[in-house]
């Protein structure tokens, strides 16, 4: 029962006591100077932003009646009471969105194989040249850090508008960007199979095909089909720079007031996006219980 | 019996072998199922590459011209130091607009991941609401929500900062209520039997376990939203992406690799700094593909 808990004598609980204040105290300034430092971060961040509360407060009711308008057809009438109107441009949506999605499909097998090939060149374990291995990695860095759209704002101009510079820009950033995450699951695989390859007399491709690759493989599987999902995201808005897709549909909507059709094209995009991560979720679940690797 | 001759023997009675042992010889399902994969990925992008009209003199043509124009980028230069400065502040803009767009996102996603966790929140539907919105706010990506915020707070870096808030609401919400429905049960058990209420579970039981994940995640999406700030302003909602943008259209190539240079250095930068405080949290983290 609780009531044979004995009391400490008075000194050694004072002691006690004592001991955990000072410990708590410790803890305590640490918390409120991290939380200052931060504070004063988000406002030199929020003056150089021009961060302007009232102009927020006095405009957030536009926000909402954005959202308003965007719920309302050129007639007035709600957007629901008519569908029919509400999704009049869905043959052609459909169809941008379907090239959106296509980008998004050839940037990332393009970007994917482009990855592959560098991968093994950036791993620390296959790579023994130092010169050779920072090279690669710096340069997958580079295609990785500079944002896909900027990458799209400049084949705009060197391949002529379309989906081709939306394609490219997207493929090189998914090439920086899978080319380091599969260089981190190469660094990671059983080097024994390696060992038997090379003993056995294996070239350096028979090598990465009979011993890297079955390791591999369904991690790599996994990881491009995440990178799919990003880039659908990423090949939405490529339109914003004529870079192809339904952005373009979009941005000329948003630009021009036509409320209705924004709400329409953000709701496909929406929907779109949804699915394909739902669908790409069970695929990658599979994949890692099938592998059984992580 | 030499190697040789039982190989000859083998081969003089394949036929032989091949009704006996069917099994062996049958084409493994996985296989057929890997090779029906590969061809419809294969036949998916000859249909994607024909709808965009690709053609390889289309290709050449734009090499040649990337050729043509890329040698100007180098060296890299601003141009003049009035022009300089205002990279170098729409730069300091850029990193302000992560920032502050990271924190005001982590701080309302924070009871909304709660809400939208299966051990914390309130009712299933409360938990399937907030899970359905936060994953439609998801799907928006950060530059359209600054071409809605620009009709509101106009053009400028405030939009910004409300547009990658937005963007990152829905992602946070999702991996912070992640991050809580695996936290460990037993403190919150410990709770309950000593008399706590359903807000001191969370606060003693589950919050002391989830909160350096958070920040992790924290810290991990201020690095990418740098990279996003900076495209930002293509759209017009401040930071170097608006500057980026003009260089290009103006043709202005040194100062575009110049403003690229700068974007990369920051991003390298706040990599580095904040790669070592979130191991300072939380110990090394996986990488997430970004």
């Amino acid at each position: 029962m609780a009531t044979s808990l004995k009391a400490l004598p008075a000194e050694r609980l004072a002691a006690l006591s004592g001991a955990y204040a000072s410990e708590m105290r410790a803890k305590r300034l640490n918390t409120l100077m991290f939380g200052a430092a931060i504070v004063i971060a988000a406002i030199a961040s929020g003056w150089i932003a021009e961060v302007n509360l009232t102009k927020f407060v006095t405009h957030i009711g536009a926000f909402f009646s954005y959202f308003d308008r965007l719920a309302t057809l050129d007639t007035g009438a709600r957007v629901w009471t008519d569908i029919a109107e509400w999704f009049w441009g869905l043959k052609k949506w459909s169809l941008l969105l379907l090239d959106t999605m296509l980008i998004a499909y050839v940037g990332t097998i393009v970007g994917a194989l482009g990855g592959f090939l560098l991968c093994f060149a950036a791993s620390s374990n296959l790579m023994p040249n130092w010169w050779i291995r920072n090279a690669v990695k710096r340069f997958l860095e580079f295609c990785r850090t500079v944002p896909e759209i900027v990458f799209a704002l400049i084949f705009v101009i060197a391949f002529g508008l379309g989906p081709i510079p939306g394609v490219l820009a997207i493929a090189i950033h998914t090439a920086g960007a899978l080319g380091k995450l599969y260089s981190e699951v190469v660094e990671n695989i059983d080097m024994k199979p390696v060992e038997g390859a090379v003993s056995s007399g294996g070239s350096w491709p028979e090598m990465i095909g009979f011993a890297v690759v079955p390791q591999v493989i369904s991690n790599f599987a996994s990881y491009t089909l995440l990178r799919f999902e990003i880039n659908v995201r990423g090949a939405a808005v490529m339109g914003f720079v004529g870079a192809g897709g339904i952005g373009q549909d979009l941005i000329e909507a948003i630009r021009k007031f036509y409320y209705s059709d924004v709400s329409a094209i953000l709701l496909l995009i929406i929907g779109t996006v949804m699915i394909i991560d739902l669908v790409t979720e069970r695929l990658r679940h599979r994949l890692l219980g099938a592998g059984g690797q992580t | 019996m030499s190697r040789t001759s039982l190989r000859a023997v083998a081969l003089a009675d394949m036929n032989g072998l091949r009704t006996r042992h069917t099994a062996e010889f049958a084409v493994p399902r996985e296989r057929v199922i890997a090779i029906a994969i590969v061809a419809a990925m294969i036949g998916l992008f000859a249909f994607a590459l024909y709808r965009f009209e690709f053609s390889l003199t289309r290709i050449i043509n734009g090499i040649g011209n990337l050729g043509s124009f890329v040698p100007l980028m180098f060296p890299p230069s601003p141009g003049s130091w009035p022009r300089a400065w205002l990279f170098l502040h729409a730069l300091a803009e850029t990193v302000a607009i992560a920032f502050l767009g990271t924190l005001l996102a982590a701080i309302l996603a924070f009871p909304l991941g709660f809400l939208a966790a299966r051990n914390t929140t309130i009712n299933r539907v409360v938990q399937f609401m907030s899970r359905r919105m936060l994953d439609s706010v998801r799907g928006v990506d950060a530059l359209i929500w600054a071409l809605i915020w620009i009709n509101v707070v106009g053009l400028g870096p405030f939009a910004g900062v409300l547009a990658i808030m937005s963007s990152d609401i829905g992602a946070f919400g999702k991996l912070f209520s992640e991050a809580i429905e695996a936290a460990d049960n037993k403190p919150v058990e410990g709770v309950t039997s000593s008399g706590g209420s359903h807000l001191q579970q969370v606060r003693f039981g589950v919050l002391p376990q989830v909160l350096p994940v958070i920040a992790g995640q924290i810290l991990y999406y201020f690095e990418s939203n740098t990279r996003s700030s900076t495209i930002i302003g293509i759209v017009g909602a401040g930071g170097i992406g608006l500057h980026l943008s003009e260089m290009i259209r103006t043709l202005e190539w040194p100062s575009v690799s110049f403003i690229i240079c700068l974007i990369l250095v920051t991003v390298a930068v706040i990599d580095a700094v904040s790669g070592r405080i979130r191991r300072a949290i939380v110990g090394p983290v996986p990488q997430d593909a970004h």
